[in-house]
């Protein structure tokens, strides 16, 4: 049916465009990647898998994953309250602030990363009021979940913030009708409508959060067991010439990552379809 | 005519018939903007503050430095290197999807979208693994004395890696939206490809390519991680703005490290005012249509 259609289709330049696209796409995306596969392999199968469940490694799983989850966890509290307030309230400066939003996805991770290590660091301006009550975040795993929070917020707020400015007020109204107090009409017809859009959003800002290097690795300390990410992990053995080793944890990583990616489709699927 | 149509979201028209308590409704319009304060606000006056903490003189020394201006360049060639690219790509990509239908579009655009769900230090180190010296091509690399990772060629690959999609994703569905008819009309009247492009489709997707433009060019010139990976960190000769602001701070040279900084953060702030507008313009253009 879909090839029929192209011969009633007037338009010059599908061919060249096509073609274009697929050889630039497999010479700077495809062919790369499938470097990273073969080249893990050419390990045999108990190779990779000491490799990719050593202690250390291990450990590196544990504070990324774990920081990761938590840090889109108060993402998507956060980022929900903020679309929200930007969607729905009027106040002074929200234009500003609407655009501030997407400050993290502008900022480098370097500037990010040196900026947070240093308001947190127990003379910093943040750090400094919470060193008396016991509390480190600089160089301690907190540190991590703290810049993972930083880099992941855009993308709660701009997945759900579309969907509540879709919602048609009939509803609401509709809702009161019925009987409705404000709060039930929030949990049983509102949030329903946006939890698709903020299950998007937790796993786009989680996904954004395990691969995160440059913001990070400033404000973790960056100690073996408790503090090291596994992307750092991957480029110190990059720098020890420990190939094999960075190779299998990084196919490990994208893995995960693709894993996600599949997560992420089926759940924007299933958001549409609920819009419609 | 083509079902797949993407269409974007009208902005809604709030209707004010149920809402919470003007209290509730302040006391959330507060908890967000202190949340936003300390997350957003505070790190960008921070970098301000530590650039300029010692003064404007010392502020301007730091960038003056011959390392540091080295490496504003070498940020600047790679720049002008990936955004022309990309830019050729993304246009010529959403062309072929977004104005004709074909088996596996869907994984195409999937397979586009790709660099932004991998790690950039994963995106250096498959570079590492094609042109360093243990890779496939380094030791033939080597022998004809060609120089790809550890030196600018390989700070360039990665960089367009990690800002491939930023055009094409643009342009997709806001091509996607506009439809065929303009083009097709341009056509009939006997225009010629290239002229159709250039008169008809290139006015209608002026901000959506700005918008793009400016993304890539945001993260080209502030990536770290892919670029850290393939660069060697040699001084003068390979760094970028950001691995150099690295190494300033790593040598406990706070104030310089922040006043080069500051020049990233500058950046930020720049793109996102001209992303704001853009994104204004194209949510207006698909409105009037």
């Amino acid at each position: 049916m879909k090839l029929f259609k192209r011969h009633n289709n007037v338009l010059p330049g599908f061919g060249p465009t096509l073609g274009f696209t697929v050889f630039y796409l497999s010479l700077i995306v495809l062919i790369p990647l499938s470097a990273l596969v073969f080249r893990t392999a050419g390990l045999t199968w108990s190779e990779f898998i000491s490799t990719v469940t050593a202690p250390r490694v291990l450990a590196s799983y544990k504070v990324t994953f774990g920081a990761a989850m938590i840090a889109a966890m108060i993402n998507s509290i956060f980022g929900v309250l903020v679309a929200w307030v930007l969607v729905r309230y009027r106040f002074p400066s929200r234009g500003i602030v609407d655009a501030l939003v997407d400050l993290p996805f502008a900022l480098p991770t370097a500037v990010a990363g040196i900026t947070l290590a240093t308001i947190y660091s127990p003379n910093g301006w943040v750090g400094r009021y919470l060193e008396p009550l016991g509390i480190k975040i600089a160089f301690t795993p907190l540190g991590i979940v703290l810049a993972m929070t930083f880099i992941g917020l855009p993308f709660v707020v701009r997945t759900v913030q579309p969907v509540i400015e879709e919602i048609e007020t009939e509803l609401e109204e509709a809702a009161v009708c019925l009987g409705a107090n404000r709060w039930q009409t929030l949990q049983r017809v509102i949030f329903p409508m946006l939890l698709p859009s903020i299950l998007t959003g937790f796993a786009l800002s989680f996904a954004r959060a395990v691969g995160e290097y440059g913001s990070i690795i400033f404000i973790a300390g960056n100690m073996p067991m408790v503090s090291e990410i596994t992307p750092l992990l991957i480029i110190t053995k990059l720098e020890q010439f420990d190939y094999q080793g960075a190779t299998a944890i990084a196919c490990v990583m994208l893995l995960a990552s693709f894993s996600m990616l599949l997560l992420i489709n089926l759940l924007q699927r299933w958001s549409r379809r609920y819009a419609e | 005519m083509s079902a797949s149509t993407k269409t974007y979201p009208a902005k809604s028209s709030t209707g004010r018939a149920q809402t919470e308590p003007a209290l509730v409704r302040w006391l959330l319009i507060a908890i967000a903007l202190v949340f936003l304060a300390l997350f957003l606000l505070l790190p960008l006056a921070a970098v301000f503050s530590q650039a300029f903490e010692k003064g404007l003189a010392v502020y301007l020394d730091a960038l003056k430095e011959p390392d540091t201006l080295s490496s504003i360049r070498l940020t600047l060639i790679t720049a002008a290197v990936t955004v022309p690219l990309n830019l050729f790509f993304g246009v010529t990509a959403a062309w072929a999807i977004a104005k004709f239908s074909f088996p596996g579009k869907n994984l195409l655009i999937t397979l586009i979208d790709l660099p932004f769900s991998v790690s950039p230090v994963i995106s250096g180190l498959i570079y590492v693994l094609i042109f360093g010296l243990q890779g496939w091509i380094g030791p033939w690399l080597q022998d004809h004395d060609i120089r790809i990772v550890f030196a600018v060629p390989g700070i360039i690959l990665a960089t367009i890696f990690v800002t491939f999609p930023f055009v094409a994703r643009e342009l997709i569905p806001l091509m996607e939206a506009q439809g065929k008819e303009e083009e097709e009309a341009a056509l009939v009247l006997g225009a010629t490809g290239l002229q159709t492009f250039f008169r008809v489709t290139l006015p209608n997707i002026k901000w959506g390519i700005i918008y793009g433009v400016i993304l890539c060019n945001a993260r080209a010139m502030g990536e770290f991680g892919a670029v850290s990976v393939v660069s060697g960190h040699i001084r003068g000769m390979t760094n970028t703005v950001p691995l150099h602001v690295e190494i300033l701070y790593n040598e406990y040279n706070y104030t310089a490290a922040f006043a080069v900084a500051s020049l990233l953060a500058f950046l930020a702030l720049i793109t996102l005012a001209i992303k704001t507008v853009a994104e204004w313009k194209v949510r207006q253009q698909l409105e009037s249509e």
